[in-house]
């Protein structure tokens, strides 16, 4: 449920980092990068928004900004309230962090040691922490994890205790930096569908970061989109790929090698390779006719549609939402 | 930084730093106890690591006795007063080493992007690092400065009064907190430095090894260094000078013996501000 009331403000928060660089044998040039660039957004309580931009955007900064793990150069932000940068530790009781690329636990500790900790050093109600760990346990398969040292883990069973460890002190935001990166499907499914369930049952606000369209298509109905430090795109996806005008690409098997596919419209022959051929066809319009056409007049054995992705996405929003011919080059050829 | 970074911190009454600081020592108790637990899980690991740690730093004493087999005096000092010498500032620097000594992986932590995860727990940085995989085999050098210690006690030649009784583990406690000073200063100059750790080892144990002979072997310019520049010599030195009964190579008054907590005082200030600072500069510039 989203109720009106926002519980993640922010108004032209900055960042800007001073990077120092040689120039000479002893003097130094000082560069400034603007991370963030005077961003502006809000989250209501309840809502779940997907918050992406390519490598380098100033998603994790601004994730940090809000932990107050890093102080902005500039702006208003508020988290729940509080001011991250002044009340950083008052504030760490009302968050949950989970990092994709490092985790949170303890290293050298057993799984349920690292919750003991969370739970003492949190200092959660007794029933608090053994419903929202038995809670855990269950959906997110933890029970034969337990005992089990986090360095021992695999990177799939890390992340699942990790989500499990930042959601122990009941949390009003969650935020996600990248939580499926290098999952397995299997993890990747059973992390997507906790995640759904703590924000509809619990009502928690979640803020995730991701280069995984998939999690933003099941999870967000709104998405955020940062580049150069700068809001893009804040609205739902189909909206995105509307303002992209991007496209998507099927790619077909065919029996045999053939020379490009011709004569079906919509759609256009950009690659093609032994007997598989890539064609590209707008991303508002629906794959169902294409295939068929195809399927009418080739030998089709097999086939697979690919969303484009989030920096092909961008790319083309900044180009104007102009139709900027994808190059062959950009198109995974893996298996279908 | 263009513009001057603000307080981060709100102003707090004298209640809230004692609630603070409580709060501070129960979560540096929380850590060190669930470190220990699994360290114990591996009690034969265990027991091997500290004998390892409690015989590599029975070497340097080793060397000492190696010495006094074909010597009877270092710089006018018998064996059993050079084992007084060695004992406290072993003992200062292995408590110090058990109890903050995990502050210099701060380099390594701010390298990997690890101290990111510390800054979103509700417990102070600079506890959750000291604390962080206490080495509890540690202690196996602090026993073997207690054994030497204690029997320099029983050999040295000191007319033992209430006072210089006293002074005995009030040098424990002032070594441990100007080690662990220097400790944390040094963990601090990582916040501008990733790569300083080996500045403040040259302090830490290289000051042991200077500190466990004589200062009336060295050089006038080292003592005054030691004294006056990084003042490790009131560590032990100076007091023992005092218990001991032998004058000052540099000709101090005789109550600089008794500074040892003052001194001891102003280096944890220092580099408690120097800590707050580093923080403060690691938290608007990132890593």
């Amino acid at each position: 449920m989203v109720s009106g009331d926002p519980l993640i403000e922010l108004d032209g928060v900055e960042k800007v980092f001073t990077v120092r660089r040689r120039a000479g044998r002893l003097r130094r040039t000082k560069h400034e990068v603007r991370a963030v660039d005077g961003i502006s957004f809000r989250v209501p309580r309840g809502e779940m928004v997907g918050y992406i931009g390519p490598n380098g955007a100033g998603k994790s900064t601004t994730i940090k900004m809000l932990t107050g793990i890093l102080v902005p150069s500039g702006g208003r932000l508020r988290v729940a309230g509080i001011d991250p940068a002044r009340e950083r530790t008052r504030l760490t009781r009302r968050i949950g962090v989970v990092f994709g690329q490092r985790t949170t636990l303890w290293w050298d500790l057993p799984l349920k040691d690292s919750y003991e900790l969370v739970r003492r050093m949190y200092r959660v109600p007794d029933a608090v922490y053994r419903a929202n760990l038995a809670r855990c346990v269950e959906l997110l398969d933890l029970a034969p994890l337990l005992d089990v040292p986090v360095r021992q883990l695999s990177l799939g069973q890390r992340m699942r205790g990790d989500i499990a460890a930042a959601l122990l002190h009941d949390p009003e935001v969650l935020y996600l930096d990248e939580p499926t990166i290098g999952l397995d499907v299997v993890s990747k499914a059973k992390v997507r569908s906790f995640l759904r369930e703590v924000n509809t049952e619990r009502g928690t606000t979640v803020l995730l970061t991701t280069h995984d369209l998939t999690d933003i298509e099941q999870l967000c109905r709104r998405v955020m989109v940062i580049d150069h430090g700068r809001l893009v795109h804040d609205g739902d996806l189909a909206g995105l790929r509307a303002a992209a005008d991007g496209e998507r690409m099927l790619v077909v098997d065919l029996a045999r090698e053939l020379p490009p596919i011709e004569g079906v419209p919509g759609a256009r022959t950009v690659k093609v390779e032994g007997p598989r051929q890539w064609l590209a066809f707008p991303a508002t319009a629906s794959a169902a006719p294409l295939v068929a056409a195809v399927a009418d007049r080739y030998p089709l054995v097999d086939l697979s549609v690919r969303e484009p992705d989030i920096e092909a996405l961008i790319a083309e929003l900044y180009a104007g939402g102009g139709a900027a011919r994808r190059k062959p080059g950009d198109v995974d050829p893996g298996a279908p | 930084m263009v513009r001057a970074a603000p307080p981060l911190t709100r102003r707090t009454g004298l209640g809230d730093r004692a609630a603070a600081v409580r709060q501070g020592l129960s979560a540096y108790g929380l850590l060190v106890w669930m470190w220990v637990r699994a360290t114990l899980a591996y009690r034969t690991s265990f027991l091997l690591m500290a004998f390892g740690n409690f015989a590599a730093s029975g070497l340097d004493f080793v060397a000492i006795l190696l010495m006094f087999s074909r010597i009877h005096a270092l710089g006018g000092f018998s064996l059993p007063e050079v084992a007084f010498l060695y004992g406290t500032c072993s003992l200062a620097l292995g408590l110090s080493d058990l109890l903050v000594g995990n502050l210099s992986r701060l380099g390594a932590r701010i390298r990997d992007g690890t101290l990111d995860t510390l800054l979103l727990r509700p417990a102070p940085v600079f506890v959750q690092i000291a604390a962080d995989r206490f080495a509890l085999r540690r202690l196996g050098r602090t026993f073997q400065a207690l054994l030497v210690l204690g029997w320099a006690l029983g050999r040295i030649d000191v007319d033992w009064t209430v006072g210089r009784v006293l002074m005995v583990p009030l040098m424990a406690v002032c070594g441990t907190a100007i080690f662990g000073a220097v400790y944390t200063a040094g963990a601090a100059f990582q916040f501008w430095a990733q790569d300083a750790a080996e500045l403040q080892n040259s302090l830490t144990y290289g000051g042991n090894a200077l500190l466990q002979y004589p200062p009336t072997v060295f050089a006038r310019d080292l003592v005054r260094g030691v004294t006056f520049i990084v003042p490790l010599a009131f560590v032990n030195w100076l007091p023992a000078l005092w218990l001991l009964g032998r004058p000052d190579p540099l000709g101090l008054p005789g109550w600089v013996a008794f500074l040892g907590p003052a001194v001891a005082a102003l280096m944890c200030a220092g580099a408690g501000l120097a800590w707050r600072r580093g923080v403060r500069a690691y938290r608007s510039t990132g890593s």
